[in-house]
């Protein structure tokens, strides 16, 4: 932990009435990869054009690198931001797009040539200059907005969903790609996203956002493995709650419990385990989901309640898959994985 | 199902329709005949007999029309001064209205699309669309009373000492200007309607202040919207007499000259026809550079 790159406090936002962020305080530190994770409507986008300067709090305070910015305007604050549409200019070139930034700040004509090429080399389309973005797929138009935002030499990245409009292969290549981007630049990178998997395979850190707060923040296994909330447990990952009266007679007391179904092995009901360190629930299978490379197994509880488990395809094809429906099955795990979260309701 | 197909197909009224269902060129055939006999024969017709009928002469004495091939008509045109004089204003005047229109039609535009609160823009879209609802004679008239002697305009400038600009040239081209606006707000408020906001969130996040914004997102995204009113502006303005009759005083343009040729001298008239039809062609092969004629 170096410096902070951004701290909010008490950041609130209302919108005609309704709130749309309600009190976060934040912290990110230099050189992060930090996500924002949280459903559509959930406030992380808001907080994200208020840090970036387009919207402003109706209360709190927004600092960045130690300075507060929070009066300040879009242009007035050393912050690029990479657009969920992109926000290319169409009647630019590629090159002119991402030269814009550096022609508004007066830089040499010669510099911010030969910076928006490196800029556009960085990115793979040193070729692609002359282009209109109109004339680009929409995996291209993503790099050069990436190039345009980082040819300035920000203090600090706002991303806002930035692969949401790509194809899976093609967001599961960016993933890796600005990932080492960001390795290699150094810059702190705010993330937006509502895809759980790509927060949870990019960040260093992530803030889970629900109903315009916070609802945990920490590393990726840690919101994965020790989710604070039944929101984070079940917005991370596959729901799996095992609560009231089942949670009960399955844990041995009450409370809300998260277990992810990897965790949860699929033996016979027959089997026994003389393991103290584990529990076990027999139940019966009531959906089997064949996934090509695990099965998913929904398996209603006798103690009540429906818990998921995942099973890697080791032997199992999809032809065997079927005949596990309507079995009955023992269901087995550690005691550890067995997570408390605070009652809902 | 085999039964009943050819069944349901035997009524002549189905057959037609499935014989145009199949026959693509037929039915459009049947559709555009009339309109596209209506475009050939009569407008580009008319244009036709226009022109060759510029190229005939008239006997001096009789007014009547003599059909007997000349360039003399096009050769007065070019030499006589008065001719060239009055194209050349006609010209200008054109260009004059349409300048007028684009400076006051761009902020008016920008409040209707951006400014003004969401609910309230198409009301002030209804609110310009409505002057054009009005009977052009009506509006050119009240220009008249407007710009007379004593009149509104001589009445609110006095307080600063000065007078109204009365009628001639300056009022034709007020009243021009008032009248073809419309037309100039409209191509602009949808081109500023449809501008996406992040652009203009993108250029101040790349340190724009508002200015620069406006000069290198705004404006030449929206010009090709410019240059498409201004085809409307420009074109009706250059066609107009009737307003320069009604508030121009003794100002002649080119269609004060072809009103008062009809009768003396028909194929002069004609001659004096082409040179709007000429002007715009040449100014919609300049706009079409603009990219504005896709913007229409």
């Amino acid at each position: 932990m170096e410096g902070s790159a951004i701290r909010l406090q008490g950041l609130r936002k209302e919108f005609a009435g309704t709130t749309a962020v309600a009190g976060v305080d934040l912290e990110i530190s230099d050189g992060e990869f930090f996500s924002m994770l949280g459903p559509s409507g959930s406030g992380k986008t808001t907080v994200l054009r208020m840090i970036a300067g387009f919207e402003s709090p109706t209360s709190g305070t927004i600092e960045l690198g130690g300075q507060d910015v929070t009066g300040l305007a879009p242009f007035e604050r050393d912050v690029h931001t990479v657009f969920q549409d992109y926000a290319l200019f169409p009647h630019m070139t590629v090159e002119q797009n991402v030269a814009y930034g550096l022609k508004v700040r007066k830089v040499p004509k010669a510099e911010r040539i030969a910076r928006a090429r490196e800029a556009l080399a960085g990115v793979r389309l040193e070729a692609f200059g002359n282009r209109r973005p109109a004339q680009l797929s929409g995996g291209q138009r993503q790099r050069v907005a990436l190039a345009r935002a980082l040819v300035g030499r920000p203090r600090l990245l706002l991303l806002d969903e930035p692969l949401g409009a790509l194809d899976l292969k093609l967001r599961e290549q960016m993933q890796v790609e600005l990932k080492a981007l960001q390795r290699e630049v150094g810059i702190t990178f705010v993330f937006v996203t509502h895809d759980q998997e790509e927060a949870l395979t990019m960040s260093d850190r992530i803030a889970v956002f629900n109903q315009g707060g916070i609802e945990q923040v920490g590393t990726p296994a840690e919101i994965y493995e020790r989710p604070a909330t039944a929101f984070v447990a079940s917005f991370v990952g596959t729901s799996n709650l095992l609560q009231g009266p089942a949670a009960e007679r399955v844990v041995g007391t009450a409370g809300t419990y998260s277990i992810r179904p990897e965790k949860i092995r699929v033996l016979k009901e027959s089997a026994t385990s003389d393991e103290p360190e584990h529990s076990t629930a027999t139940g019966t299978v009531a959906e089997v989901v064949y996934l090509g490379d695990a099965t998913r197994f929904l398996v209603d509880l006798d103690a009540g309640g429906r818990l998921t488990a995942l099973q890697q395809n080791l032997e199992t094809s999809s032809e065997d898959v079927a005949a596990y429906r309507g079995t009955r099955v023992r269901l087995q795990w550690h005691r550890r994985h067995a997570v408390q979260v605070p009652d809902t309701r | 199902m085999t039964a009943t197909l050819p069944a349901a197909g035997r009524s002549p009224v189905r057959r037609l329709a499935g014989l145009l269902h199949r026959r693509r060129r037929l039915r459009l055939s049947l559709l555009l005949t009339a309109p596209l006999l209506w475009l050939a024969v009569l407008y580009l017709g008319s244009l036709g007999v226009l022109f060759v009928s510029a190229f005939w002469t008239t006997n001096s004495f009789t007014s009547e029309v003599v059909k007997v091939w000349s360039t003399d008509n096009f050769h007065a045109l070019l030499t006589t001064p008065v001719f060239r004089q009055v194209i050349l204003r006609s010209i200008g005047v054109a260009l004059a209205v349409t300048v007028l229109c684009a400076v006051i039609a761009f902020p008016l535009a920008f409040y209707t699309a951006r400014v003004a609160r969401p609910r309230w823009r198409p009301l002030l879209v209804v609110a310009i669309l409505t002057p054009l609802w009005a009977s052009y004679l009506v509006k050119v008239y009240a220009w008249r009373l407007i710009l007379s002697q004593g009149g509104l305009a001589d009445w609110m400038l006095r307080p600063f000492g000065l007078d109204g600009p009365g009628f001639g040239l300056p009022a034709a081209v007020i009243t021009l200007t008032y009248l073809w606006l419309p037309y100039m707000i409209l191509p602009i408020h949808t081109a500023l309607q449809q501008m996406p906001t992040g652009l203009l969130d993108a250029s101040a996040d790349l340190g724009a202040r508002p200015g620069r914004t406006f000069r290198s997102v705004v404006l030449p995204m929206v010009l090709p919207s410019v240059a498409a009113g201004s085809v409307f502006t420009f074109s009706l303005s250059l066609g107009d007499y009737i307003t320069v009759q009604i508030v121009g005083g003794k100002t002649q343009l080119i269609g004060n000259l072809v009103y008062s040729n009809i009768e003396l001298n028909l194929p002069m008239a004609a001659a004096l026809g082409t040179v709007p039809v000429l002007v715009i062609v040449l100014y919609l092969l300049a706009m079409r550079r603009t990219g504005a004629l896709s913007s229409l």
